[in-house]
């Protein structure tokens, strides 16, 4: 009897051991992936961003440990969100062409596998005119990734696979990712992945990237195709017999030249014929036989088509493109959607400038109203615990002491109840596609300062922050255009500047000076960037830029940004403010800073009419706009009014918001464009400063 | 390229004339007697000094009495130009028009005058850039910037500013009405901007159909291959469509 109820205790427990393994065993599996999560977590900081490689840079970069998946594919069909959704980083993502324009790199660890991912920058193909199709060429040729996922949009299929077929002939291992099937959905688009699997001989994933739907098998898949190295089985996509047989011809001829190439000879065959410039050196460099052959061959291509060879190559791919596509994919009628009537309404002919200008206002009243709001409750807060007044006699610890509270102050009150709002907004806006829309409408305007519409973007992003303004610029399609809008993006009121306008201006005048400190701002930036117009004389390029659909921002996704983009000032400039506030009070204190401010009297003071010691201010202000206020405010506390008139508030924000790129904006510009271009650039800010400063202080003086 | 000799430096037929005689008759850089001139030009010594003085002047040759002249760098880049002309002109009768060989040199004499240097290039390139005349003189290399004469031909392909054909049917995109379609047929522009069109799509055959026109003569919003485009006015007016005769429906 006790043995029976031994055997049935052992029983129970037994299969409740049972249980516990399978427990165990489905946790394993859910912790395998929830680790990817934790692992993520770990490399969220991890993400590093890197200047891409040229022209045939050899395999520089190392070789990683694990699985490398490259992310490639068209612009805007959502490689930055898949690439958040895989290593946990926050890549800022938006919802407009040419986002990320250098490699992105993160980390993610899937059922005990480390996988590298490489998130490249969008391409419509692999022909070599523009920075990002050269980067995006290079590191899949060079860098060699275990894995690309070729991520296409579900809604414009054709034109995706047009780069698809691209990738094909590279024979790079491959996944094709369908993103975006909910949208398509919406316009009546239904894939079948299976039919599209078979045409192209690679294994193809349907996901909704930004609810995270699809991407654990889209992971599966590609660490299956990296393991097993499986290079496209199915021979690439065949061409119309008079090209086939010409590629197949040319191809033969490399291979018995004998070449050592890191692409494969198919696609070098193709490329030559399409006369593609930096093939066509890298051959010449090793066989001119087969350059000549190449010609020989497009010629005939030509003579048959009456056609560019490159043309009729063109043509050609995306007709089995469109053979595919059309295979794979049913298109239902559909009543109108609701973006498409929100972008009837942003681009109609009179409320689409409304709209468009409703976007900017709202953006900037958005920021005035809750960061009046949040920096009112902040600061009462702080006065609870401490009033902050400058103290500039006693014991030099307790003067540092009271400098480095009042810069923590100023930190949290001025900065961080301004940017939060504004974060938001711009992230939301960024996220919805209006900026294309605006693009759009403002293109016509934008030629007066020699730019096209797809400028505006990176000058409207300039709001932010001018260091990602002008790095986003490289949109653009050439130097010229860069620098043009480089430089009109200088002036751009940047949330700094904000902070500027907000702390001097809105809280101590009033928010119609500020506002109309803001119209002053962009009236300057177009009339300098017509005089820029004029000095750098050349032909403004056309605009080409997709159009893509509306799409509904997700709050989170602007929260995530909002914080990334808050903690990254946090970071910066707490320290800085704290350290430098306590300085500048002690320095002051010491009496160094007089001597500075009496040499800049002549310009503060006659010309602009503003106190000795804003010569002082605005030398910080170069450093970083906000500094500007930080040191009104480690000299003098938070009242401000009583050392400064209405007047000199306004004439300061404004100086200070014109005179000088801010140091990391000279960083970038120098990075980019060189030091000749920055100091013209600098130059040019002073100089439109005092000019601008100086005339408005004799026209609003009498006003007060 | 084509203007590298601006209007105030073109040379009339008779200097080149002098110029490429005296290239011919120096070897290795060797002074040129004042009578082999003469003699080679038909010409009175008289009269040739005259014109070696006037040379001088312009800075094509130095010139000095009894010793004869000899080219500037100048002078020798000109001569060169003229001869090659010349040489490839002589090819060019000979090996395409299949002129007597008698008659080649005087026919290239009178021709090398005229022709331009884009004319050179094609020439050169017809001919599949040969290196020697019909009389065994080698023909002086060219001084475009290129490698190679493969970088020549490629850079010409480049320079292709139409793709398709142009009829006089076709409109521009620019003109389309609203949801109006047509077939792409003819595109010109800058090479760049051609290839990227192709690249989005817009290729000979499309189909392509405006959604709208921005206002204030701003950009034009078409679809293609079931994406859309925005398309700057400068472009728009050189893409040509047949149109196909149907509207998109508004849906």
């Amino acid at each position: 009897m006790r043995e029976l109820k031994d055997h049935a205790n052992n029983f129970i427990k037994q299969s409740a051991d049972l249980q516990e393994v399978q427990k165990q065993s489905s946790e394993i599996k859910q912790q395998s992936y929830r680790q990817g999560h934790r692992h993520k977590k770990r490399f969220k900081w991890g993400i590093k961003r890197r200047q891409p490689a040229y022209k045939g840079e050899e395999v520089a970069w190392r070789k990683r440990k694990g699985i490398t998946i490259a992310l490639a594919g068209n612009a805007n069909v959502g490689k930055s969100v898949i690439f958040n959704e895989l290593t946990g980083s926050n890549q800022i993502i938006g919802n407009w062409p040419g986002k990320t324009v250098e490699l992105a790199e993160g980390k993610l660890c899937f059922e005990g596998q480390d996988i590298n991912v490489i998130d490249l920058p969008g391409i419509y193909s692999f022909y070599t005119y523009s920075m990002e199709e050269l980067v995006s060429r290079e590191y899949i040729a060079y860098e060699e990734p275990d894995v690309v996922i070729n991520v296409i949009d579900a809604a414009v299929l054709e034109r995706n696979l047009f780069f698809t077929i691209q990738l094909l002939e590279m024979k790079v291992p491959l996944v094709i990712c369908v993103n975006q099937m909910d949208i398509a959905k919406q316009k009546g688009i239904i894939i079948d992945t299976k039919k599209l699997e078979i045409a192209l001989g690679v294994p193809v994933v349907a996901t909704v990237a930004i609810r995270g739907e699809g991407l654990h098998e889209l992971v599966e898949k590609a660490v299956d195709v990296a393991r097993n190295k499986s290079k496209n089985k199915l021979n690439p996509m065949e061409y119309g017999a008079e090209i086939e047989n010409r590629i197949q011809a040319l191809t033969q001829f490399l291979e018995s030249e004998k070449l050592n190439l890191k692409y494969p000879l198919r696609w070098v065959a193709i490329k030559l014929l399409e006369n593609d410039p930096e093939i066509r050196k890298l051959i010449e460099s090793k066989s001119r036989e087969s350059v000549s052959r190449a010609y020989q061959l497009a010629e005939e291509i030509e003579n048959i088509h009456k056609e560019p060879s490159f043309s009729v190559i063109a043509s050609e791919r995306y007709s089995i493109a469109n053979r595919v596509s059309q295979g794979a994919q049913i298109q239902r009628k559909i009543k109108t959607s609701f973006a498409e009537k929100l972008d009837r309404l942003v681009t109609h002919r009179v409320l689409g400038y409304f709209v468009s200008a409703l976007v900017i206002a709202g953006l900037l009243l958005w920021t005035f109203v809750v960061g009046d709001f949040l920096s009112g409750i902040l600061s009462d807060i702080f006065s609870f615990f401490q009033p902050v007044d400058p103290q500039v006699s006693g014991s030099l610890v307790s003067i540092l002491w009271n400098g480095a509270f009042g810069g923590l102050v100023a930190g949290v009150t001025l900065i961080v109840p301004f940017v939060i709002p504004f974060y938001f907004m711009l992230s939301l806006i960024e996220n919805s596609g209006i900026l294309t829309r605006v693009a759009f409408m403002m293109d016509s305007a934008m030629h007066k300062i020699g730019l096209h519409g797809k400028a505006l973007i990176p000058m409207i992003l300039g709001y932010g922050c001018n260091v990602p303004a002008i790095e986003s610029t490289r949109i653009l399609e050439n130097r010229r255009e860069r620098l043009l809008a480089a430089f009109a993006i200088t002036f751009a009121p940047c949330s700094a500047r904000t902070i500027v306008i907000m702390g001097l201006v809105a809280l101590y005048v009033s928010v119609w000076w500020a506002i109309a400190l803001y119209a002053i701002d962009i009236l300057v930036m177009l009339i300098v960037g017509r005089i820029a117009l004029k000095v750098v004389p050349g032909e403004t390029s056309g605009l080409i830029m997709e159009m893509h659909s509306f799409k509904v921002p997700s709050v989170s996704v602007a929260l995530k940004q909002t914080w990334k983009r808050t903690k990254s000032l946090i970071y910066l400039v707490f320290p800085v403010y704290i350290i430098a506030s306590a300085l500048i009070q002690a320095l002051y204190a010491l009496g160094f800073l007089t001597p500075i401010a009496n040499l800049l009297a002549p310009i503060t003071v006659f010309w602009l009419g503003l106190p000795v010691f804003a010569g002082v201010v605005l030398i910080f202000g170069a450093v970083r706009k906000e500094y500007t206020l930080l040191m009104l405010v480690a000299l003098f506390g938070t009242n401000l009014a009583a050392v400064l008139s209405p007047v000199q508030f306004i004439i300061l924000a404004l100086v200070s918001m014109l005179f000088i790129p801010c140091l990391s904006t000279i960083t970038i510009l120098f990075r980019d464009f060189g030091w000749k271009a920055t100091g013209t650039i600098a130059l040019a800010n002073i100089a439109t400063a005092m000019i601008v400063g100086g005339l408005f202080y004799r026209i609003i003086n009498p006003l007060f | 390229m084509s203007n590298y000799r601006s209007e105030d430096q073109k040379l009339s037929a008779n200097i080149e004339e002098y110029l490429e005689t005296i290239y011919k008759l120096s070897h290795n850089g060797d002074m040129v007697k004042t009578t082999n001139i003469s003699k080679c030009l038909n010409i009175a010594p008289g009269s040739v000094t005259q014109m070696l003085k006037k040379l001088d002047n312009k800075g094509y040759v130095d010139y000095s009495q009894y010793k004869g002249v000899k080219l500037t760098e100048n002078g020798l880049k000109a001569a060169k130009s003229v001869t090659r002309k010349h040489r490839l002109l002589e090819r060019f009768l000979h090996d395409i028009l299949k002129l007597k060989n008698s008659l080649l040199h005087d026919q290239a004499c009178e021709m090398e005058h005229t022709l331009s240097d884009e004319a050179e290039r094609a020439l050169c390139q017809v001919l599949n850039h040969p290196d020697k005349c019909p009389d065994d003189c080698p023909i002086p290399a060219c001084d475009l910037p290129f490698t190679s004469c493969e970088e020549c031909k490629a850079r010409k392909e480049e320079e292709v500013s139409v793709v398709g054909k142009r009829d006089e049917n076709l409109i521009p995109i620019m003109d389309l009405k609203n949801h109006q379609k047509g077939k792409v047929s003819f595109i010109r522009g800058d090479y760049k901007v051609i290839r990227r069109l192709l690249d989005m799509g817009i290729t000979i055959g499309a189909i392509i159909s405006v959604i709208k026109v921005a206002p204030l003569s701003g950009p034009v919003e078409v679809s293609i291959r079931g994406s859309k485009l925005a398309i700057g006015r400068d472009i728009a007016c050189n893409v040509f469509v047949e149109l196909t005769g149907d509207e998109e429906g508004l849906a």
